[in-house]
């Protein structure tokens, strides 16, 4: 009777306790399931289906139809499907990838080397900064605004700005980028549409990917740290008595070594940027939407297409769910080496 | 710990351009980053806080702003927007007087105790009294907008959107997460159900759990209908419609802890496991001295990067209720997002500079206090 509740080794469980365990993850792949089950079986519904009550199986309950597959892949529906997740491919990966290499340049740097930026540095350039903003709101041309602004804060910082000595450190200016994504995308939407507009770059893929990657790179310069950080030190400095130069350092010690770490964070990155809805409907009119808009765009003046955004919520989490299973045991691996210091 | 090579070789002269070039990686490293995040988070920092001190009013020809100073944040506080954003106060019963009057004592030890410590320092000085202030006040209106008679504002409610999601998201991630790290035949299977939730667009699972929890036309009816709910609606009720909008946000967001204290719980070496079984100490004593301290400090990165992404929190409210009942389930990114809607841009920057606040002040007082505390302990 005893050995139901011992268990064999430290990492496995009693059969009572494997039992339980099942139970336990059984319920909870049903709570996370079924949701998705139902996704799935309104794709196959008709308005009607929908309206006149809860019908469950497929077949006994209702007929399935698969009107809304056609109208978002080969109907009225499919050009603007197939342009928006295009889009989608393009724009997500690209930023991901952008959002990885200046995070994990920018993470090993916050852990390798010191940086004391200046505090009278960092008050004079925000100053300036807010002086040319009232100077655009005033209605000078932003280019003129902007060159008096540079030369006045080179000015003050040979002057002034060297007079303050108390300096921040690393840890401060982590928490500086991470709060960067403290600001919610309402208050910060419309000021970077009229900065896109001055630059005659809405709806482009530049727009999008430039704001996607400057608005991802804090998370992944804070995933990208406790990777690297675990990296022995004692590696880099054989390599630097060999001769070897940072850069070098970087390429060939540090990202072979943080590759798991690398690939985790560009998933959590790639699935951000994936489903990231409402810069996407500010920068982008036509030629550059991505598929969060189509979904948005079901709610009509008929009320909620269900059936469309079902198709359409399944269509979008496919390719994530492939790029997952790939990628599982290395997200698992990866943020193991993570994990050994926070 | 500058661990640059401190001689160099002018002997040669490539190797003086190398080493120049190995000088400069200091700034090579992290300036694109920093000119990136100045780039595209400076200048929308500040013209929103401009924006947030002005009228904006459409005018011919596209749009005019006047400087007002602080009227948009009176407004919020003491004006026609006071009881949306801190809600309606409950007058003073002597039970709302105790729960404040001991929180009040307990941050007082706590400020007394970092005093009488000898280590005391004038930055820390003020970071401590900022904080006693902020909780207090906080404390103030949590107590006496969640007590009968008063009525929660966009403030509380985000509020107990974040704390109760990251509770529960926190502890059902660490459960699943050791669940799946036994030996188990199939673990794997079920580590990529659970991540399912957190690849589905936050605008998508909002519609989702819109059909879910609809009481006549969801999958749920029947239940409704055994239980006698058929005219129950979560639009009528408040704490309904929350928990709804609760139970959406932490079916997404599980995911994110589960995977990462997952990977943490793996990466434990397992001789200290085996030598404490050895020595005859029990399952909870393990967690409790090996394996708690070995997650600690994910566990915090991971609560802080969820802090600041739940305090964002508006497509579920919008999607699943409309912030309704009345205002009953408005976070205050939805707060914002209203006036914009209604064009008043600057009450809405206002509304965005508040959420600011609040998450600056969370963040630094778990950065400083809790996570450094935590951490160095070990």
């Amino acid at each position: 009777m005893k050995r139901w509740f011992q268990s064999k080794s430290i990492n496995t469980p009693s059969p009572v306790a494997a039992v339980l365990s099942y139970l336990v993850l059984g319920v909870w792949a049903f709570l996370i399931l079924f949701p998705l089950y139902w996704l799935v079986i309104t794709s196959f519904k008709i308005s009607s289906q929908v309206a006149e009550g809860p019908f469950y199986i497929p077949f006994v309950d209702f007929k399935p139809t698969l009107d809304a597959w056609k109208y978002i892949l080969v109907g009225d529906l499919s050009n603007d499907t197939l342009r928006n997740f295009t889009n989608t491919i393009i724009v997500a990966p690209v930023s991901a990838l952008l959002a990885l290499v200046f995070g994990a340049t920018a993470a090993y740097a916050l852990v390798r080397f010191n940086y004391h930026p200046r505090v009278g540095a960092i008050m004079t350039f925000i100053g300036c900064v807010g002086l040319s903003i009232v100077f655009i709101s005033m209605g000078v041309p932003w280019q003129i605004a902007l060159a008096i602004s540079a030369a006045l804060l080179i000015i003050l910082l040979q002057t002034i700005g060297r007079r303050f000595k108390r300096a921040l450190g690393n840890n401060d200016i982590a928490f500086w980028m991470i709060s960067q994504r403290m600001l919610p995308p309402v208050a910060v939407v419309i000021p970077i549409y009229i900065l896109f507009q001055q630059l005659h770059l809405l709806d482009t893929y530049a727009a999008l990917i430039i704001t996607y990657v400057t608005s991802n790179l804090p998370i992944a310069i804070w995933l990208m740290r406790d990777y690297i950080s675990t990296i022995p030190i004692e590696l880099e400095e054989c390599a630097s008595i060999d001769g070897a130069s940072r850069y070098r350092i970087f390429w060939s010690i540090v990202l072979p070594l943080a590759i798991p770490g690398l690939i985790a964070t560009f998933l959590f990155v790639l699935v951000f940027t994936w489903n990231e809805y409402l810069l996407a409907l500010f920068l982008s009119s036509a030629k550059v939407q991505t598929l969060p808009l189509t979904i948005a765009a079901q709610n009509a003046t008929r009320g909620p297409q269900w059936w469309n955004m079902s198709v359409l919520i399944l269509i979008m989490i496919v390719p994530v769910i492939f790029i997952a299973i790939v990628l599982e045991r290395y997200i698992t691996r990866g943020l193991l080496i993570g994990a050994v210091k926070g | 710990m500058n661990t640059q090579p401190e001689e160099s070789k002018p002997s040669r002269f490539h190797a003086v351009i190398s080493s120049a070039a190995d000088r400069l990686a200091r700034s090579v490293f992290i300036l694109p980053t920093v000119l990136a995040l100045l780039f595209l988070s400076i200048f929308p920092l500040l013209a929103s806080l401009y924006l947030s001190l002005a009228k904006f009013d459409i005018a011919i020809g596209g749009y005019k702003l006047t400087f007002v100073g602080l009227a948009n944040y009176k407004k919020l506080f003491t004006g026609s927007e006071g009881t949306h954003f801190l809600g309606k106060f409950a007058p003073n019963t002597p039970l709302t007087w105790i729960v404040f009057g001991v929180v009040v004592i307990a941050l007082a030890i706590f400020l007394a105790r970092y005093l009488l410590n000898a280590k005391v320092s004038i930055g820390g000085l003020i970071g401590r009294i900022l904080l006693t202030l902020g909780l207090g006040a906080l404390t103030w209106m949590l107590v006496h907008t969640l007590w009968n008679g008063g009525r929660l504002g966009t403030a509380s409610i985000t509020l107990v959107y974040v704390f109760v999601g990251i509770f529960f998201q926190y502890i059902l991630g660490l459960g699943l997460a050791m669940l799946t790290v036994q030996n188990l035949p199939g673990r794997r299977f079920f580590r990529v159900i659970f991540l399912l939730p957190m690849m589905i667009t936050p605008v998508g699972v909002a519609y989702m759990f819109r059909m879910l929890t609809d009481t006549s036309k969801g999958p749920f009816t029947p239940i409704w209908q055994g239980l006698g709910l058929i005219d129950f609606s979560w639009v009528n009720n408040a704490w309904g419609a929350r928990t709804a909008i609760l139970i959406g946000d932490i079916w997404q967001w599980t995911p994110f802890m589960f995977i990462v204290l997952v990977a943490a719980l793996e990466s434990q070496s397992v001789e200290p496991l085996e030598a404490a079984t050895v020595d005859g100490a029990n399952s909870w004593q393990i967690f409790r001295y090996i394996t708690w301290p070995a997650i600690l400090p994910v566990s915090m990165t991971l609560i802080l990067i969820r802090l600041i992404e739940a305090f964002k929190i508006v497509d579920l409210p919008n999607v699943m209720t409309n912030g309704g009942p009345g205002t009953a389930t408005q976070s205050l990114t939805y707060h914002a997002y209203i006036n914009w809607r209604a064009l008043n841009i600057g009450a809405s920057a206002a509304v965005a500079y508040m959420l600011l606040f609040l998450v600056t002040f969370f963040a630094m007082i778990f950065v400083n206090l809790i996570r450094q505390r935590t951490v160095e302990t070990l």
